[in-house]
């Protein structure tokens, strides 16, 4: 473009000292970054009031805009319903009095199921959601894979509970605002999920690998007992997630373990369900325990 | 901008649009992440450091050496990138970009382009290295159609920039 000024400073010693300390403005300012760098480093959730705000102050926009784009995307569905409307008919008809005779089938079974968890006194007292929403938006330009959910703990949201949708999991809530939280995304580099194979149990953690698949790891090391096809779902141990949810299917096998396609596609998330932590209490006395190592630690 | 302040043609525009526009730009450039655009890798420009790039191009005498900082800092609030990423990144490349300035004589449009193609991908990178430090999950490959597209996006970027600059200084 147009050439830059002449800023050579010359022989003036004023001119080169303003030069200097321009520099060193900015040099400072590298540093500085670099400090707080450090400080997100050690205390992860330490700037989370900033980036709360942040979220609450946009949250209004992505979440109008959000809408909208739901609403073109009904339309769509709505104007192609129209073609072939005779032949889905007659096909829903067929799937109505099929899904008919399977929902008494489902409710003979869940009777029987209740009985026999009375009988174990396995009735655990787990509410199924404490709130559902849209995923609004996400960090799309930046390696973290974190999403922003349009309910905040004006709903009752707390950090670690798990989000679902009814293909998946989707991840945790990391941090929250009053109409806004922050959801740590299952494919997150950051985010290990207890998981275990659906047909046997075999235990492992499946960590996000930062692009919608998972890197599952057996915790019985030595053996690769995966092979493509296989679902993963949550175990349920670490009582953060409660077992069962869907989380990836093996995709391709590798040296150690395996690499897992994410269910739950957050880009088709239409609803996220936010449920309870699985084992509060548990949850709650390590985090006392992590509480008083770090307190004797710091005593030390 | 010193041109435009000499002048003594017609009336001067408002101070205020002159010296605001561009950080408004930049930390508008930055929001582009409330979009509902949810993603499973990261995918989007980072508009923010693509609308700084141009206007610090255009317009080198506007910037001090120091302004990456606080613009990287409201960037870092709404990238999702650890707090004080950006705004270490963005000083380096303030310091770097003003180095460039005091030793080339003259630039061209591709060179700018060159110069914003290498920063973005000194930022991006950057960044990414940094998430990973504590992971250590290195993908760079997952990176490379954010480059591209960034880099693509650089000249339609530096366009509009300009048009909004003639706005600025127009009285």
């Amino acid at each position: 473009m147009a050439p830059p000024i002449n800023r050579r400073p010359g022989f003036s010693k004023r001119a080169q000292y303003s030069i200097f300390a321009s520099y060193l403005l900015g040099i400072l300012g590298a540093i500085l970054g670099l400090l707080l760098l450090l400080v997100s480093f050690i205390d992860p959730l330490g700037f989370s009031a900033l980036r709360t705000i942040g979220a609450e102050a946009i949250a209004p926009v992505s979440k109008t805009l959000s809408d909208i784009g739901g609403a073109t995307g009904n339309a769509e569905g709505e104007i192609s319903a129209y073609f072939n409307a005779a032949s889905k008919n007659a096909a829903m008809r067929r799937e109505l009095e099929q899904n008919r005779i399977e929902i008494l089938e489902a409710r003979a079974l869940k009777q029987e199921n209740e009985r026999l968890k009375r009988l174990l006194k396995l009735d655990e007292d787990v509410p199924d959601s404490i709130a559902m929403a849209r995923l609004i938006s996400s960090t799309a330009s930046s390696s973290r894979r974190i999403a922003t959910l349009g309910v905040g703990s004006n709903s009752g949201l707390e950090p670690g509970q798990p989000v679902r949708s009814p293909e998946g999991l989707v991840g945790r809530v990391l941090e929250t605002g009053p109409t806004t939280a922050r959801v740590l995304l299952v494919s997150d580099g950051k985010n290990v999920t207890p998981v275990q194979r659906a047909s046997d149990s075999l235990p492992a953690f499946a960590t996000g690998r930062g692009d919608g698949t998972v890197d599952i790891q057996p915790i019985n090391i030595g053996t690769n007992p995966f092979k493509g096809g296989d679902l993963l779902i949550t175990s349920g141990s670490g009582g953060l997630y409660s077992p069962g949810i869907p989380v990836a299917v093996v995709i391709r096998k590798t040296e150690t373990g395996a690499i897992g396609r994410v269910l739950a596609n957050p880009a088709k998330v239409s609803h996220a369900i936010v449920q309870p932590i699985f084992q509060a209490e548990t949850m709650r006395q390590i985090g006392k325990n992590a509480a008083s190592d770090a307190k004797k630690e710091t005593g030390e | 901008m010193p041109r435009s302040r000499h002048s003594n043609i017609g009336r001067q525009p408002s101070q205020l649009r002159i010296r605001l526009v561009p950080p408004i730009t930049v930390v508008l450039g930055s929001m582009v992440t409330a979009l509902p655009i949810i993603t499973d890798y990261p995918i989007l420009p980072p508009m923010g450091l693509i609308i700084l790039l141009a206007w610090r191009l255009i317009r080198p005498g506007y910037w001090k050496v120091w302004a990456g900082f606080p613009l990287g800092l409201i960037d870092d609030i709404f990238s999702g990138q650890p707090f004080g990423s950006a705004a270490f990144l963005w000083s380096v490349v303030f310091i770097l970009l003003e180095a460039i300035d005091r030793k080339a004589v003259s630039r061209d449009y591709w060179q700018d382009w060159l110069i914003a193609s290498i920063a973005t991908v000194f930022v991006l990178l950057g960044g990414m290295l940094i998430v990973d430090l504590q992971s250590n999950m290195l993908r760079l490959d997952l990176l490379v159609p954010q480059i591209l597209l960034s880099i693509l996006l650089y000249p339609f970027v530096a366009r509009l920039i300009g048009a909004i600059d003639h706005w600025r200084v127009a009285s």
